[in-house]
């Protein structure tokens, strides 16, 4: 019901990002209600914003079907937009589906630094996540020495897992 | 045509959105946290998933439907889920054999849905896939852990994969709105899947030292909104708030 006030359209036919560079410092200020230290460029759900007659339009897209975070993400973007004196819309796309290839290195960094490993690629997440081998660095004291705990998190893109090490809990984003 | 094609996708999402109801029973009460999150985070998923779909099927009625009013609106004989995914969580061996099941169906219709000529059920196939192809790890592990693990843990598994056994069959019948989609080009032929998911269930069947039931008798009837006595009770559940309070908003 949320996703009312969010247009919704099902494909982008292509897959590159156009993003206006007038709109990157106020999208900049929109973060995921989930991983506050990511901001919706970071996470790279953004796949189009434009500016036409004043009006904005910004496609995004879930990370996850059942992601709660979107019509959250969809209200920030309007509000955002709206203390600057713009009218914004949104809209949610769903292919190209996102993966977590499109979180930028400057996302990364800050995931970990917020205490959720970044996704490994999608091989040595396999590996990992069946408990095949120790490939996820604990964020805390850098240790590979780490085991699952449970392949689904604190949210549907998480898997937790424990350090074997300094036997600190985690999240482990996981490869999409 | 479009009737058809309502009537397809229905077919494919009703089984999201009863199982997932299904599994939003259990938040609270899985057996650990752990595993009671990715319940959940599984049933969250599936809702998500048959938001996609419902709200593909509300913009070919036109007639100013929502999501809303196709999840929450239609009466029993209306949802076309297999029987399935309507079966109670009588313990939780019968969760995770109920899952496994739908899983490794899911993970090949999802696959499949991909070729299809229809671009939005492709793009729900393709953020799909992803998805399920976790879902379908997790419940395989579990199968195994409980299968592979005390006599007691095995027993319960055995008992839940024999119990269930009788309602995989249906995963695989065509309706006529099937048939019709299948021409198009849109519908996957479910048919044709038939032996690569017995194969699959085997595998992971002996892995877990169960016996693969040899039951040649199967249940049918939710494909053609014939459910077993389980659903008014569901659907009393869940449409509770809005038959209540008509078009009551978050």
């Amino acid at each position: 019901m949320l996703r009312n006030r969010i247009k919704y359209i099902e494909f982008l036919v292509e897959e590159k990002q156009h993003i206006e560079e007038s709109l990157i410092p106020i999208l900049d200020t929109v973060s995921d209600p989930e991983i506050p230290v990511l901001t919706i460029l970071d996470m790279g759900v953004v796949r189009e914003a434009s500016e036409n007659m004043g009006v904005v339009t910004i496609k995004i897209t879930p990370t996850y079907s059942g992601c709660p975070a979107m019509d959250v993400i969809g209200d920030d973007i309007i509000a955002a937009f709206s203390s600057v004196g713009k009218e914004a819309k949104v809209e949610l796309i769903l292919s190209p589906a996102w993966t977590t290839d499109w979180i930028t290195p400057k996302g990364r960094k800050a995931l970990e630094e917020y205490g959720i490993a970044a996704p490994l690629n999608a091989i040595a997440d396999k590996e990992a996540l069946l408990g095949n081998k120790k490939l996820v660095k604990c964020t805390n004291c850098g240790s590979t020495n780490t085991k699952v705990v449970s392949q689904f998190g604190s949210t549907a893109c998480k898997a937790l897992f424990k350090c074997e090490e300094c036997q600190e809990p985690f999240d482990y984003f996981k490869c999409l | 045509m479009k009737e058809n094609l309502i009537k397809y996708i229905l077919g494919v999402s009703d089984n999201s959105l009863i199982l997932g109801q299904r599994l939003g029973e259990l938040c609270g009460h899985g057996p650990n946290l752990e595993t009671d999150i990715a319940l959940t985070n599984i049933s969250l998923d599936l809702l998500g998933q048959t938001r996609n779909y419902y709200q593909y099927i509300a913009s070919l009625q036109g007639e100013g439907k929502t999501e809303d009013d196709i999840a929450f609106m239609r009466s029993e004989r209306e949802y076309l889920n297999v029987l399935l995914v309507e079966q109670p969580n009588n313990h939780f061996g019968f969760v995770m054999a109920r899952q496994f099941y739908f899983d490794v169906f899911h993970v090949l219709l999802m696959e499949n849905l991909q070729h299809s000529n229809d671009e939005t059920l492709i793009a729900i196939a393709n953020k799909g896939i992803k998805e399920v192809s976790y879902h379908l790890r997790f419940s395989s592990d579990w199968v195994k852990r409980l299968g592979d693990g005390t006599s007691e843990s095995h027993q319960k598994m055995q008992e839940a994969i024999d119990g269930l056994w009788v309602f995989t069959d249906e995963l695989f019948h065509l309706t006529d709105a099937d048939k019709h989609m299948i021409e198009e080009g849109i519908g996957v032929d479910v048919s044709t899947l038939k032996e690569a998911y017995y194969k699959k269930v085997s595998e992971v069947l002996t892995e877990a030292t169960l016996s693969v039931p040899e039951e040649k008798y199967f249940q049918k009837g939710g494909k053609q909104g014939i459910h077993s006595e389980h659903m008014g009770f569901i659907l009393a559940e869940l449409q509770y708030m809005q038959r209540t309070y008509p078009n009551m908003k978050w």
